[in-house]
């Protein structure tokens, strides 16, 4: 059995897909944490099976909305003193700007600086759908 | 003036706008010598970034029949997009020439985009395949003058209706307007985009999809013909196949109303023989002399200005 210590202070990234750690760690964390950070794939759940967790040290802000995305099911514990002080949920978000691009290869958000993408939640179709504000053309968002 | 108000895409005008819209360029069209100083002193900047006959010059002739002016251009070659210049700065820098801007731009959004830079009303003169609002009210007015009204109808668009940027503009409207039923006459390759499809059938709308105008032309009050680029088809050989298919012809129409409407945004290539222009049902050229009427009423509501103007 595998022991990884809790952290003191940061937050712990629960209930991830078995798979969509090492995304989420590559995707989002790699460039911008230079604190410790854990990641644990395959853990054993009784929710999930199996499902990844990610520990980061004496980081609490995270953008939950970017969470929401990959994985509705996941969970954000605030820790404080070795003490879970807050714990979120990360949610579908209505409206997301900037965390991807649009699909339509003819869209403005593809070709120019200026446009950042921006997206309202269209459907949830299995995975969230969201259409684009300048060219209403449907995404789905993948990690 | 008030907070600046934009037509990027019909929706951005309430029904009742949209039919008074309507009604003042019918106003116009029967009485024009009553506008043709309304704005004096005004310079509209046109923008296309593509380029356009009908939806340019009837612009231009719009605003010079009110008296105003017009600057701008009609190649983006000659303008400094060709050096590199974004758009943001373009918007910026015409912004401070002129009182109203028109825009045709290939990038599916751009004109929403110019809004964020604009303090003058910005009008979407066709953006990509995406929208074309203000040949929807080309098509409303046009509509309204030959059959009295803008509801209760049964419609059919034939051709291109996957790029056809005028067919999604028009069909959202006409689906507001309460038209709960459209027939889509297209081969597979070119039926509605399934992203707009799923708007219409969200808001009640039923699409019958049909391959052969034959098959429903009896029952329709409008129909809407698009051309068929060959540049859309993967294969010549599709294209062959196909293009005769959707080629209006006196034959075609033998069995439709009498008092059906035939309309089409031009320009036309070969979709609709000649022979079919002297047929009392071909609305498609008195279509885009309306055109000018309707721009003229848009101009004034977005400037302000004589039937439109406040206090």
């Amino acid at each position: 059995m595998l022991e990884v210590k809790g952290i003191q202070n940061g937050i712990v990234i629960d209930h991830i897909k078995a798979g969509n750690g090492l995304k989420i760690f590559n995707k989002l964390l790699s460039e911008h944490i230079d604190t410790p950070v854990v990641l644990l794939m395959n853990v054993d759940s009784k929710a999930l099976g199996k499902k990844d967790i990610i520990k980061i040290a004496d980081v609490f802000d995270i953008d939950l909305d970017i969470l929401g995305l990959i994985d509705h099911n996941i969970t954000v514990n605030i820790v404080r003193d070795s003490k879970i002080t807050d714990k979120r949920k990360a949610n579908i978000p209505e409206e997301v700007t900037g965390l991807f691009n649009c699909i339509n290869p003819r869209c403005i958000t593809n070709s120019d600086a200026y446009a950042v993408p921006k997206f309202k939640l269209y459907e949830m179709n299995g995975s969230a759908e969201y259409i684009c504000s300048y060219c209403e053309e449907i995404t789905k968002y993948r990690l | 003036m008030s907070q600046v108000r934009h037509l990027i895409e019909p929706e951005d005008f309430t029904l009742e706008e949209l039919m008074q819209l309507v009604d003042t360029g019918l106003s116009i069209y029967e009485n024009p010598s009553q506008y043709r100083k309304v704005c004096d002193g005004k310079i509209m900047a046109s923008l296309f970034f593509e380029p356009s006959t009908r939806t340019k010059l009837s612009f231009d002739s719009a605003m010079m029949r009110l008296g105003g002016q017009v600057l701008g251009f009609s190649d983006a070659s000659t303008s400094s997009t060709a050096k590199g210049e974004s758009l943001a700065d373009t918007i910026k820098v015409v912004n401070d020439y002129s009182d109203l801007i028109v825009m045709r731009h290939p990038k599916e959004g751009a004109p929403k985009l110019a809004t964020h830079f604009a303090t003058i009303p910005v009008i979407n003169g066709g953006d990509g395949g995406h929208q074309h609002p203000t040949q929807t009210l080309t098509d409303l007015i046009t509509i309204k003058r030959f059959k009295g009204r803008l509801d209760n109808m049964k419609i059919g668009f034939c051709g291109d209706l996957k790029f056809g940027r005028t067919v999604h503009s028009l069909i959202r409207t006409l689906a507001r307007f309460g038209n709960k039923e459209f027939y889509l006459i297209s081969p597979d390759e070119l039926t509605l985009p399934v992203s707009l499809k799923r708007q219409l059938e969200k808001q009640g709308v039923k699409l019958i999809e049909v391959r052969y105008l034959e098959d429903v032309v009896e029952e329709l009050d409008m129909l809407y013909m698009t051309r068929i680029q060959k540049e859309r088809f993967f294969n010549e050989e599709d294209y062959v196949r196909l293009k005769n298919t959707y080629i209006l012809n006196r034959d075609k129409i033998r069995s439709a109303k009498e008092d059906l409407i035939i309309l089409h945004p031009l320009p036309r290539v070969n979709e609709i023989a000649i022979d079919v222009d002297t047929d009392p049902r071909a609305a498609y050229f008195e279509q885009s002399k309306m055109g000018v009427y309707v721009r003229m009423a848009l101009i004034c509501k977005l400037l302000e200005v004589g039937p439109y103007a406040r206090g």
